[in-house]
């Protein structure tokens, strides 16, 4: 029975599709950690994404107006939150529970001032699916990759990016030493807190972009609080895929697989609940060294105050 | 005198910031702030009714804030307060429903303790051994288990051992033996609330009265020092993450015993999150927290009658929530930055990053 | 010769201290000059001004004729100065050849990792470092790391090596590895700044030595043309002069014996076989260079690291793997040496810094519950009996001055009347008053038949209190002397390991 539904590509599909916004925000907190701040706020930056995106989308007719809109609030509330954690060196966990807060309630504050009590306007534009013209008629992996969401291919695309910019270009090298040992990366010449600003608003980004997939690509519509959580399993992936793109999106693949699987397998007496558990006890065990063990960048976390200052 | 003062006066600042940022918010998308801000006090204080169900709102808040500032008062973060209430409410609503026959003083007694005993459980074993063991970072762990948890509640409750027969996913009732009096008729308001305050009264006692509070403050103030003092850290540390869980199962069990009866399917109760502004906002002083959760507590029942009256979504009160942190974190680093001046390498070693 | 560096009337102030006070020196091209002076001599200080890192309040510095500005390292480094820190700037998840280009790396966008890497093996072989540039830091031993740090000094064409305390971290075989390396350095030409604590190696590998001592550059001699002895006492001084009356007392039986005792931190062995004891009655000093291994000893004893082989026995009952706890509860007391770090808890009232052993003894404590009012009567007593200003005992340790905060902790510790105090620098960084009045308290000690433990980087003192005085170099107890007996200058030979022979 399981085998069976392990065999269909739908479910793969269904894997690719689930796994887009957890691998999104987990590629944000990964720029953002990997620069040494500790982000806990993708789940509040996926609302502004899916806000805004919804709301720019309606206002501008225009889907991709929408994304670059929502992407750029993603950024504006990161830049809110660098000043805080890298200028006044706030607590970064706390800070970033603030962002969480206020966005959940920033995003539905305006949703019912803009939009009343009745929801977003039906008429709200999506972003396309795309089709890919051959790859839709490879057997099996054609229903897979062939069809799916813009944004699901936008995201193959910024991990592949991601991967090259962090681990094969100079800035990459740079956002790296600064996470690791920003005083080491002070005394080279590099600029601590430009790196820290670049690695949180890039990160904040990526964020809003999952977010901009839950209200435009998957639906055309905003509700509160529609992250529901995963702004939380990105954090939970980022680690498993100990801060790297591939292992990030590895790691989303992973948890994507677990929600589609348990929603295949509602009513056969397997729960869905047990098997969405366990994102999390894989991560607690990835953290404890029992399955591979997941090591933060050495300064994640640590605000950086040049020495004699 | 003059410090107690102080540490009034901070918060309050931050409060004022927050409303004011609110207001300027209302009147950007065309309300009248003070109808507003009128509005949700009364709605939060204006009647015995309301008053009455603005305490019991603060209840839950009260008991896991508590449990939050226990662990900032020894240097950890538990930022997972919401999966040790699930745990709590399962527990106690386990116990409410499962043992009939048994005296009411005994029924709750045994459902509180089991509740406080297994959230504590919760937030000790695998967070605080882990962070003993390995420095796997509190944050992280506790808030994994926090979902574990809630995925844990749904499982009981939809089609689980703890579902009801019928097809809505809530546990059974549980017994009239298990439930707490209610201190004003046709409100929320139970006995709950005298729970809430004598934890309170006690937690102020564990934490500036006993030795066992002692050894928590120097663990939390200079892990370094309480070494060379013979204490023993990770112990400790553990300990407080227990503690911290307990209370916050207390909090789910004095709700289930006293407002709801039984448990219902849902991803968040709300509580654990905010229990933590709580504590922020209180600067982890026990009798702050009743202040700071009363406050939220309001925010949150009158929040909706000023949605009512005067149109303006009660959802700003999040955003109000939100500013306080923002203005809270900042203000922390104050107090941080000047220990940090004199005890650099002590803090590094011990708030150093996430050594995950 | 041609004239390097140039550093004239350099004088920083700190809140209390002068770091440096009109400090003058010069290095010249192709030698390696070598600052020596102990730990608070104001040596960090000095190059942490040339390094851009602190302004001075006054003078100058000149690095081949060009005035330094002194605003920050980024700034000296492209003046041409590296520093080698004592604790390395490297990155260990990154590669050797990504540690050194960092900063300055080839090309605008794309790493390019290939030419990096020539690029630094190229460097290494005209400098004769060998190093594989391919490799992560973090799979270096400590010597190769050290080496990556050189290396970088010179890709960003430095034309001062400033060393700091580079064998700090190092085996002996690699130390004797590094100043291969510096010595083919010094043959291309390159001026080496050489800051060091420990005398027999600069005595080694320098041209000519600046000695500081309490913020000044007390003199600059020729190497070659200097004593051991002539340097030890350059370094420690003839200053102070403690006046203390000790009446003589003869000591009890044996409190406190070590038998071989190891300690390492880390991979290295800091304390190599320490045997000896500690009488009833005696102040036993110990003597030594700092960094010689005091600390370790002193951690093991209290209980803090566990030793790695030997044995340890107070009052007759092996203590070897007591903890801390135990410790304290058989009477062993214990004034740390960072007293703001491990002695106290800064945002603690005085009264609970007062508490910090005994919290959980009774009187204080009953059944778990803290007795505010025998605690509060106690903090009192000791506040008026140790005269720690301000009396209130409401007040935080942190507002207190260093004097009074070291009051705090010896009344603390004095007050629970211990069999054995260990006391490791419990003068340094005090005023004259301060000083004279923690001796006295280590003077009735002793005088009521305790055993005290004075570890203390001051010869004077040690040589003022102690009935004997053992004395340590790199990790071993060089001799146990008589204390009225030795003069200061067969100490501070055995400071510097000369005797070695006659131990074994």
């Amino acid at each position: 029975m399981i085998l069976n539904e392990l065999a269909k590509p739908e479910l793969w599909a269904a894997t690719l599709a689930m796994a887009t916004p957890i691998a999104l925000p987990a590629l944000g907190g990964t720029f953002s950690e990997r620069s040494g701040v500790v982000n806990i706020a993708m789940e509040g930056i996926m609302l502004i994404g899916a806000f805004f995106a919804v709301l720019f989308s309606y206002l501008t007719h225009n889907p991709w107006l929408g994304l670059v809109g929502a992407v750029m609030m993603g950024g504006l509330i990161s830049l809110l939150f660098a000043w805080f954690t890298i200028n006044i060196g706030a607590d970064q966990i706390i800070v970033g529970m603030g962002i969480n807060i206020f966005a959940a309630g920033l995003t539905a504050f305006l949703l019912n001032t803009i939009f009343g009590y009745g929801g977003t306007p039906r008429e709200t534009l999506a972003l396309p699916n795309i089709t890919l013209p051959l790859v839709k008629d490879i057997p099996y992996l054609g229903p897979i990759i062939g069809q799916q969401n813009s944004v699901v291919y936008l995201m193959l695309v910024l991990v592949i990016a991601s991967h090259y910019f962090l681990f094969h270009t100079n800035l990459g090298l740079r956002v790296r030493a600064v996470g690791e040992n920003p005083q080491a990366a002070d005394t080279a010449g590099i600029n601590v807190r430009k790196i820290r600003y670049l690695g949180v608003i890039l990160g904040g980004m990526l964020s809003s972009l999952g977010g901009v997939y839950l209200s435009l690509g998957l639906l055309n519509s905003f509700e509160v609080n529609m992250s529901s959580g995963r702004g939380y399993i990105a954090l939970a992936a980022m680690i498993f895929g100990k801060w790297t793109p591939f292992g990030s999106l590895g790691a989303a693949l992973l948890f994507g697989f677990a929600m589609a699987l348990s929603m295949v397998l509602q009513g056969t007496g397997i729960s869905a609940n047990i098997i969405q558990m366990l994102p999390y006890a894989l991560t607690i065990l990835a953290l404890t060294g029992l399955v591979g063990r997941s090591t933060a960048p050495a300064a994640d976390g640590i605000p950086y105050r040049p020495d004699g200052q | 005198m003059h410090k107690a003062v102080q540490g009034i006066i901070t918060p309050l600042i931050a409060v004022g910031i927050a409303v004011l940022i609110g207001a300027l918010g209302m009147i950007a998308t065309g309300h009248d702030p003070l109808q507003a801000y009128g509005a949700l006090f009364v709605g939060a204080f204006g009647t015995k009714v309301n008053f009455a169900n603005t305490l019991a709102n603060a209840v839950p808040l009260i008991l896991s804030g508590l449990g939050v500032a226990i662990t900032f008062k020894a240097g950890l973060f538990n930022i997972g307060a919401e999966g040790q209430y699930w745990m709590g409410s399962m527990a106690a609503v386990w116990i409410g429903y499962s043992l009939p026959g048994l005296p009411p003083v005994l029924h709750v007694g045994l459902a509180f303790l089991v509740g406080m005993l297994v959230a504590g459980l919760w937030a000790g074993i695998i967070p605080g051994l882990a962070k003993a063991l390995v420095g796997a970072h509190e944050v992280i762990t506790t808030m994994m288990m926090s979902y574990i948890a809630i995925y844990l509640s749904h499982y009981m409750l939809e089609g689980g051992p703890m579902m009801a027969p019928g097809y809505t996913p809530q546990s059974p009732m549980i017994l009239p033996s298990a439930q707490l009096g209610m201190l004003v008729e046709r409100t929320q308001l139970s006995w709950g609330i005298v729970v809430a305050l004598v934890a309170a009264c006690v937690v102020y006692w564990i934490i500036y009265k006993t030795t066992l509070g002692f050894r928590l403050r120097t663990v939390g103030l200079n892990p370094r020092a309480a070494k060379y003092a013979g204490i023993n850290v990770s112990f400790n540390m553990v300990l407080a993450l227990f503690l911290s869980g307990a209370l916050a199962g207390l909090a789910g069990a004095v709700q289930m015993l006293g407002v709801q009866h039984r448990l219902y399917d849902s991803f968040s109760s709300g509580y654990g999150y905010t229990a933590i502004v709580v504590a922020l906002l209180a600067n982890n002083n026990p009798f702050g927290v009743i202040l700071a959760a009363i406050f939220f507590a309001a925010l949150s029942t009158g929040g909706q009658a000023m949605q009512i009256a005067s149109g303006v979504p009660a959802h700003l009160t999040e955003m109000i929530s939100g500013i306080i942190i923002f203005l809270v974190a900042a203000k922390e680093f104050g107090a941080i930055f000047q220990r940090k001046r004199t005890v650099k390498r002590n803090l590094t070693e011990s708030k150093g990053g996430l050594k995950v | 010769m041609h004239i390097c560096l140039e550093v004239k009337e350099i004088t920083k102030e700190f809140p209390g201290v002068l770091a440096n006070d009109h400090v003058n020196m010069e290095v010249s091209e192709g030698e390696i000059h070598a600052i020596l002076g102990e730990n608070g001599a104001g040596k960090s200080t000095l190059m942490k001004i040339i390094y851009g890192l602190y302004k001075p309040d006054f003078g100058t510095i000149r690095l081949y004729g060009k005035e330094l500005q002194f605003t920050s390292p980024r700034q000296a480094i492209e003046t041409g100065i590296g520093m080698v820190h004592q604790h390395f700037m490297l990155i260990p998840e990154l590669t050797v050849a990504e540690n050194i280009v960092l900063g300055g790396e080839l090309g605008k966008v794309h790493y390019r990792r290939k030419e990096n890497e020539a690029l630094v093996r190229e460097l290494s072989a005209q400098y004769h470092l060998e190093i594989d540039p391919s490799m992560k830091v973090k799979d270096l031993t400590v010597g190769l790391q050290q080496r990556v740090e050189i290396l970088k000094v010179f890709y960003r064409k430095a034309r001062l090596l400033i060393l700091d305390e580079p064998t700090a971290m190092l085996t002996p075989q690699e130390a004797e590895e590094l100043f291969l390396v510096m010595d083919k350095l010094r043959s291309q030409g390159v001026p080496i700044l050489f800051i060091s604590h420990k005398l027999d190696e600069v005595k080694k590998i320098s041209d000519r030595i600046t000695v500081m001592r309490a913020g000044k550059a007390v003199s600059t001699l020729e190497t070659k043309a200097t004593t051991p002895q002539e340097l030890a006492n350059l370094m420690v001084g003839h200053e102070v002069i403690l006046q203390v009356s000790k009446p003589p007392q003869k000591a009890g039986e044996p409190i406190l014996e070590v038998k071989n005792c190891v300690v390492s931190s880390g991979r290295i062995d800091k304390v190599k076989g320490c045997s000896f004891e500690i009488q009833r009655g005696e102040i036993f000093g110990l003597a030594g260079i700092d960094g010689n291994g005091q600390a370790e000893l002193v951690n093991a004893l209290t209980g803090i690291t566990r030793i790695k082989s030997g044995q340890i026995f107070f009052n007759g009952k092996e203590i070897t793997t007591a903890s801390v706890r135990q410790r304290i509860n058989a009477g062993i007391a214990y004034i740390p040496q960072d007293r703001q770090v491990d002695g106290l808890v800064m945002d603690f009232k005085l009264t609970e810094n007062f508490m910090l052993r005994d919290f959980a003894q009774k009187p204080y404590a009953r059944a778990g519950q803290l007795q505010k009012q025998v605690i509060e009567q106690h903090s009192n007593r000791l506040a008026e009996d140790y005269d720690v200003r301000p009396r209130q005992t409401q007040t935080l340790a942190r507002n207190l001055s260093g004097g009074n905060q070291q009051k705090v902790i010896l009344a603390r510790e004095v007050s629970r009347d211990p069999e054995l105090l260990i006391a490791a620098q419990p003068t340094r960084g005090l005023d004259v008053g301060a000083i004279q009045f923690i001796h006295n308290k280590l003077l009735d000690l002793r005088t009521e038949g305790k055993a005290i433990l004075l570890v203390s980087l001051e010869l004077d003192e040690i040589m003022a209190l102690s009935d004997r005085i053992g004395v340590i170099h790199e990790g071993k107890l060089m001799d146990i002397l008589p204390g009225g007996e030795v003069t200061k200058e067969e100490l501070g030979l055995l400071m510097t390991g000369v005797g070695l022979e006659k131990e074994g």
